[in-house]
Parts: structure tokens; C-alpha cells; sequence
């Protein structure tokens, strides 16, 4: 591991880390995965520490893999979930989160629809703030546990074609991937229905193209993204069979893949949709070790913002 | 009090002076001889000028005075130079009718620090639905018809409602954005809302609305004037109308020609006001509209919140922020000492330019008039701190500007409601 000193009490997301600071994480990663493979997979590292997980979206594996993170490192735990806005319950956001902190919690891992609020509880707050996702702004846990996930299987990220296709333009996982693998040097290319993958992020050096063929071509890894069926609705395409007609993974257009390439998804897939089941199953697809890799990144994480608390 | 106000340049863009001169003033008129007992003010090194006005100010009362007051809203508008304020009329109860117009005028009387110049609403409550009692407004004393804070959809209503207002030869001051092309955006559409994942405001919603403003305008004759606009495509669509004789005029606000939609990246609810700051090519072309008087008029929308309300969520905070005390030392760094208009024109933007669309005899030093007076000082240079404020509201994105040009005074019918020297 690298002698490099991590000095943030808060993890936002990925825009915000250097390079140097996501192959930290990923270097402490590798050692938390260690650790979940040995026989007793639980370490004091966070023991007396209070970890809250408040999650105002709703969140099943996000927030069971924080959970499993937060008992393998041995914290106490609370888990606060609400569906609506703190807003709509009278109270404000900053109040409640000032209630939670009054209980002299270490660190809150918080969900919002809202962009943004995480940081802003964390300009406020005195206990660290890790992001498990805000609106479709950042995503980072989720950033990191792909790119653990690319590392491991490709080696390295120099050069590297990575395609993600789908709802870019609601995609907080879209953006913290983006973010991270321009930072560590790989090339991005956005897919999609033209309404859901905005223009706007060729400024950024990111190949934009609404044909899957060509973002399949030459790609070292395909992640694809979750189609919400509420996007029809609101007449950003026509109908889901029409979107897995033209940019679901299937069997027909897999000639167009590199035979090593890898296939992700962040999940709960589509079957079926965006993604065909035989493909979701294959061999070529990294699905479930996401799913792995993502608690030790969560480890990690909690780990190194812990020990930047006063 | 009578006053002899000496050796200032004074600069009058109603007639065209630009020079030292003294002016008089007596029995809270100017006047053309001075008094006997008048007292002499040295105003060596400062601008004088016709009193401004801010076309566009929430004052929030009645309904919202926690934000708000006629009183605080009006002691803001003179620490910022302002002689006359247009109140618009979303409060609550909603200026759709006279009694909330005479309410709003018995206050203004009463605690009132500048002229208070109600604007009713053009439909029943803002709904957009039906027409307010235009006749009945003006007979109570507004001096324009607005739905700020909304935009009438329907447009057929609209047509309706510009022909109708015709018959009491009172503009309308209206904000327009087309709320389905808006779709519940919550910042500027374009290279920063994609980047943070945050609902956008397209360019195109406020400038179909400015296109149907204008077409109807053209149709009806009425006299129309575009609210904060903030898009470079608005500029043109106002511009090109102009040039077809249509009556058609356009405000810029100080925070669009000053900042842009990068800011949003901090989550500064600050910095989220409808509508949204736009891209630098906006912000550019708003200062083009102000330099070949597309854009006569620079007004505030000064609208409070409180901090509760402020301090909330980016996606849930509401819109607006206030600017009666920002607003000249704003313009002033940001388009005189950069050198984009001149003084007389930028004073133009506050006096002449809100004094034509309103159609009344405002923003001028014509002898026998009441004296509203701002006087300028265009060469200090200071740190706006928002503690400092008249207002009861801070939801400034200014505080710790670094501004050159502030207030120096501001006289109302002919007493000081301000004065530094």
C-alpha cells in the first residue's frame, strides 16, 4: 500500500478525489476483501464508533452492503429510513440531521432524491458524511466498487474502453463512474437514446453515440444501466420493448464485443431489458462480484473517513 | 428642509445633461431658483441623478412578513438608492383586487420610506385562469398588471388580457416561461445542470413565451415589458420585435449580467432564483441588449426569503434573492468600471428606461416635479457584508463582493432617506 495520508472526514463523491486518492481506496479495498475471505471475517477497526445509515430514498442493497460494511468493522449501527422529504414531515433537513449528530454519532451514511445534500450537511456538520447516493449526481461507493471490480479483472485503467449504456441523463452511477475513470486514465463512451444521453458531455472528453454497435466495438467493459419504466412515461422513448430492441445487450449484437470483454451492471437488473438473462448469467459477466467487491469498498471507506474524525 | 446641492455631475438621461451643476430644491420639489434658507451640499466628486426606480421588487406584505415588510422593503430600496419601488402582487392575499391595493397603499403611507407603485395581478389569484379586475386595479391605483412569479399559459387569456388592458393604458410586466418545456427544473439547462444531475430549465421555455409575448403584443398593440430576461435567444427575439414597431421592452437583473450557472456546483441556494443564471454566452449577450438598449431596464426582482426557508435542500429551496442593496454597486463594477456602458447609459437602465414603460413621470429633475434624487459615488471600493442590510432578508449570493461604486444618497421628495456625506 502506498504511504499516501488520507485526509477527508467526508466521502461525496468522486469529483472531488484525485487520482491518488481513488487508488488509495481501491489499495484498502483489497485488504478489506481480504479480510471477508478469512474465517473470522470481523476486525475492531471501528469498534465504539457510531455509524448511522439514513436513507430518505428507498435502498436495499446499497444499504445492506453499508450495514454488512459497518458490523464487519465492528461499529454500532442505526439505521434511520424514510420514504418522504424531512421537509414534508415539517421538520428540516439540517434539523434532523443536527438531532441525529446530538446523539454523538461518528459518521452518517445518508440517501437523498435531492442533489447536492449531502454536501450540504457536510459543510454543517462536525461527523463525517459518506454519499450512498444523491439524486443523479454522485454515486461514489458505487463509482469505486466498479472500478475495484475493473482493476481486479483488467489490471489497469490506461487506455482502457469502458462503455456505459443506458438513462445517463438520471444517472448518478453514469457520472461517478465517468469521473473516476477519466481521472485514472481510461476512455469513456456514453450510450443511449439520444433524449437520455445529453450532448453535453463531449466537453468532457467523453465519446457520445446512440447506436450500440459502435459503443460495443472495442470495449474492454460494457456496464449497463437500469432502465426505469417511469422514463417511458414521461416520453423519453416509446416503449421498453422498443429500448431492449435497439440498445438491450442480447445475443445478437454480442459479435460486436470484444471476447474478453466484461459486462457489469449496478442492479436490480431487467432481465429481459436492457439486459438479456442468459448474458446477466454468462460467463462474461462480473455481476455478482460487483456485489462482493462493493462491501469491501465500503469498508474501506468508512475506514479511512473514520480515522479523519476530531 | 430646502437644498442647494452643489458642484455634482449630474446626469439627467431623460433630457440628456451631463455636467456640474447645482440643483435646487424646495418645499420637496425642485425648483428652479434656490430657497433663502436652502443649506448647501458639497457634492464635489459625486454623481447626481434622477431618483431610480426598481421595476420589479417583492416586498412581501402582506402574507409573507417574516421575510419582508412595506417598512423594511422600502428602507432596503433607499440604503440602495431606490426612489420608487413597483411592489408586485403575489402576496397573500394576492393583489388581484382593489382592497389589497388600498392595504398595500395605506402602509406605504404609513412606514413606507420611498414611493410604493403597486402592480396588480393580471389573473384571479396568478392562476392563470381568469382575469383579475384590471379596470378596478387601476381606479385603486396600480400603475402595471403582472403575474410575476407565474406566466399565463393559456393563450388565448393572454390575448384577452392585453387587449383588455389597452382601455386603461397601463403595461404588462410579464414573466414568461412556458411551465412544460420548464418541467420542473431547478436550475439552467445546459453543460453544468448535466454535469450535477439536476433537473434543467431549458432557454427555450422562457423564449417561446417571449415569442408569444411579442406575437400578441404585435397583434394588440398593448404595451408589453419582459421580466428578468436572462437568455441570449430572449435578446434576440426582443430585438428583432423592436425592429418591427412592436412595444416591447426588457429588464435585465444584476445578478445576470454578474454571474453564471457554475455557482450552482457549491449547492448555494443563494444562487437559485427563476429565472436561473444561465451560461456565459447569456450573460454576455444580456450585456450586448444593455449596450444597444435592447434591454432599457435593469430591475432587482428583490425577493426575500427567510434563511429557514433558504436553508433547505437545493432541489426544495424556493427561487429568488433579494438585491435592492446590491444592485448599483453591482452594476456599477460589473458594467461601467469594465467598461461595457457608459454612466449615463447605466443610469438610463434605472430612470429613463423604467420611467417610459411605466408611462409616467418618474426618473427626471424637471422643475416642479417631487425631488427623488440618488446620488453616486462611483470610486469606493468596499466588501458587501450582509449583516449590514435594511432588509430582513439575506439570501444574498453577494456577501464578501468585492464592489467599486456605491450609494452615497438618496432623497424623497425632498428629504434624505439616505445620506453618507
Amino acid at each position: 500500500m502506498s504511504d499516501f495520508k488520507w485526509t477527508r472526514k467526508d466521502l461525496l463523491s468522486i469529483y472531488d478525489l484525485s487520482a491518488e486518492e481513488i487508488i488509495h481506496i481501491l489499495d484498502t479495498a483489497e485488504e478489506f476483501k481480504k479480510v471477508s475471505q478469512r474465517r473470522v471475517k470481523k476486525v475492531p477497526a471501528l469498534r465504539g464508533k457510531t455509524v448511522v445509515n439514513f436513507f430518505v430514498e428507498p435502498s436495499t442493497r446499497t444499504r445492506i452492503s453499508f450495514e454488512l460494511a459497518e458490523q464487519r468493522l465492528s461499529a454500532d449501527i442505526i439505521n434511520i429510513a424514510t420514504e418522504s422529504s424531512s421537509l414534508k414531515k415539517g421538520e428540516t433537513l439540517l434539523d434532523t440531521v443536527k438531532n441525529i449528530q446530538a446523539l454523538q454519532v461518528d459518521l452518517i451514511v445518508m440517501r437523498h432524491s435531492a442533489t447536492g445534500a449531502p454536501n450540504f450537511l457536510a459543510e454543517r456538520l462536525n461527523c463525517g458524511i459518506v454519499n450512498a447516493g444523491d439524486g443523479a449526481h454522485s454515486h461514489p461507493t458505487q463509482a469505486l466498487l466498479d472500478l475495484f471490480t475493473i482493476r481486479e479483472k483488467k489490471g489497469s485503467f490506461k487506455g482502457l474502453n469502458v462503455s456505459i449504456i443506458g438513462d445517463i441523463r438520471h444517472s448518478r452511477v453514469a457520472r461517478s463512474d465517468m469521473w473516476g475513470l477519466l481521472k485514472l486514465g481510461a476512455n469513456v463512451t456514453f450510450a443511449g437514446p439520444a433524449t437520455l444521453v445529453p450532448e453535453e458531455f463531449r466537453e468532457l472528453g467523453v465519446r457520445v453515440c446512440h447506436n450500440l454497435p459502435e459503443a460495443l466495438e472495442g470495449a474492454d467493459v460494457v456496464n449497463l444501466l437500469r432502465i426505469q419504466h417511469e422514463r417511458q412515461r414521461s416520453g423519453f422513448f416509446p416503449s421498453i420493448g422498443e429500448y431492449s430492441g435497439i440498445f438491450g445487450l442480447n445475443e445478437s449484437v454480442l459479435k460486436y464485443m470484444k471476447p474478453d470483454a466484461m459486462i457489469m451492471h449496478p442492479g436490480p437488473i431487467n432481465r429481459g431489458v436492457e439486459l438479456a438473462s442468459a448474458l446477466a448469467d454468462g460467463e462474461r459477466s462480473v455481476i455478482l462480484e460487483q456485489v462482493t467487491n462493493g462491501f469491501a469498498v465500503r469498508m474501506a471507506v468508512l475506514f479511512l473517513v473514520a480515522g479523519c474524525l476530531k | 428642509m430646502n437644498y442647494i446641492l452643489k458642484n455634482a455631475r449630474v446626469i439627467d438621461p431623460s433630457t440628456g445633461f451631463d455636467g456640474v451643476k447645482d440643483i435646487y430644491v424646495t418645499d420637496g420639489k425642485f425648483a428652479a431658483e434656490p430657497a433663502a434658507d436652502a443649506e448647501i451640499v458639497d457634492l464635489s466628486g459625486y454623481v447626481l441623478a434622477p431618483g431610480f426606480v426598481d421595476i420589479h421588487v417583492h416586498l412581501r406584505h402582506p402574507g409573507k412578513t417574516a421575510a419582508e415588510t412595506i417598512h423594511t422593503g422600502t428602507m432596503a430600496a433607499a440604503a440602495g438608492g431606490f426612489t420608487s419601488v413597483v411592489a408586485m402582487p403575489n402576496t397573500s392575499p394576492c393583489a388581484d383586487n382593489p382592497g389589497t391595493i388600498q392595504y398595500v397603499l395605506t402602509n406605504a403611507e404609513k412606514e413606507g420610506v420611498v414611493n410604493v407603485l403597486p402592480c396588480g395581478a393580471m389573473t384571479k389569484g396568478i392562476a392563470g385562469e381568469e382575469m383579475a379586475p384590471l379596470g378596478g386595479l387601476k381606479k385603486a391605483g396600480v400603475v402595471a398588471f403582472s403575474d410575476d412569479g407565474k406566466c399565463v399559459q393559456n393563450h388565448e387569456l393572454m390575448r384577452h388580457i392585453m387587449e383588455y388592458s389597452k382601455s386603461f393604458d397601463l403595461p404588462i410586466l410579464d414573466h414568461a416561461e412556458d411551465l412544460q418545456l420548464l418541467a420542473g427544473g431547478v436550475m439552467h439547462e445546459g453543460y453544468w445542470s448535466v454535469l450535477l444531475g439536476m433537473k434543467g430549465m431549458p432557454a427555450e421555455a422562457e423564449e417561446l413565451m417571449i415569442s408569444r409575448d411579442a406575437l400578441l403584443a404585435g397583434k394588440t398593440g398593448c404595451r408589453i415589458h419582459i421580466q428578468h430576461v436572462s437568455t441570449a435567444g430572449s435578446v434576440d427575439i426582443i430585438r428583432h420585435a423592436q425592429s418591427k414597431g412592436i412595444k416591447i421592452t426588457g429588464e435585465a437583473t444584476p445578478h445576470h449580467i454578474s454571474l453564471t450557472d457554475v455557482e450552482i456546483k457549491k449547492f448555494n441556494t443563494n444562487y437559485k432564483m427563476n429565472p436561473p443564471l444561465r451560461s456565459e454566452a447569456d450573460r454576455m449577450a444580456l450585456i450586448e441588449g444593455l449596450r444597444d438598449n435592447t434591454i432599457s431596464v435593469i430591475a432587482t426582482d428583490h425577493a426575500p426569503h427567510t434563511e429557514t426557508e433558504k436553508l433547505v435542500e437545493f432541489d426544495y429551496a424556493p427561487f429568488g434573492i433579494i438585491g435592492l442593496e446590491t444592485a448599483i454597486p453591482v452594476t456599477l463594477t460589473e458594467l461601467y468600471h469594465k467598461g461595457y456602458l457608459t454612466l449615463p447609459q447605466l443610469i438610463s437602465k434605472f430612470t429613463k428606461g423604467p420611467a417610459d414603460v411605466l408611462g409616467l413621470p418618474l426618473g427626471t429633475l424637471e422643475v416642479g416635479r417631487p425631488a427623488d434624487i440618488t446620488i453616486i459615488d462611483t470610486e469606493t471600493e468596499f466588501t458587501v457584508d450582509p449583516s449590514t442590510f435594511k432588509s430582513k432578508s439575506r439570501n444574498t449570493p453577494y456577501g464578501g463582493y468585492k464592489a467599486k461604486g456605491r450609494v452615497a444618497g438618496t432623497m424623497v421628495g425632498g428629504k434624505f432617506v439616505h445620506r453618507l456625506f
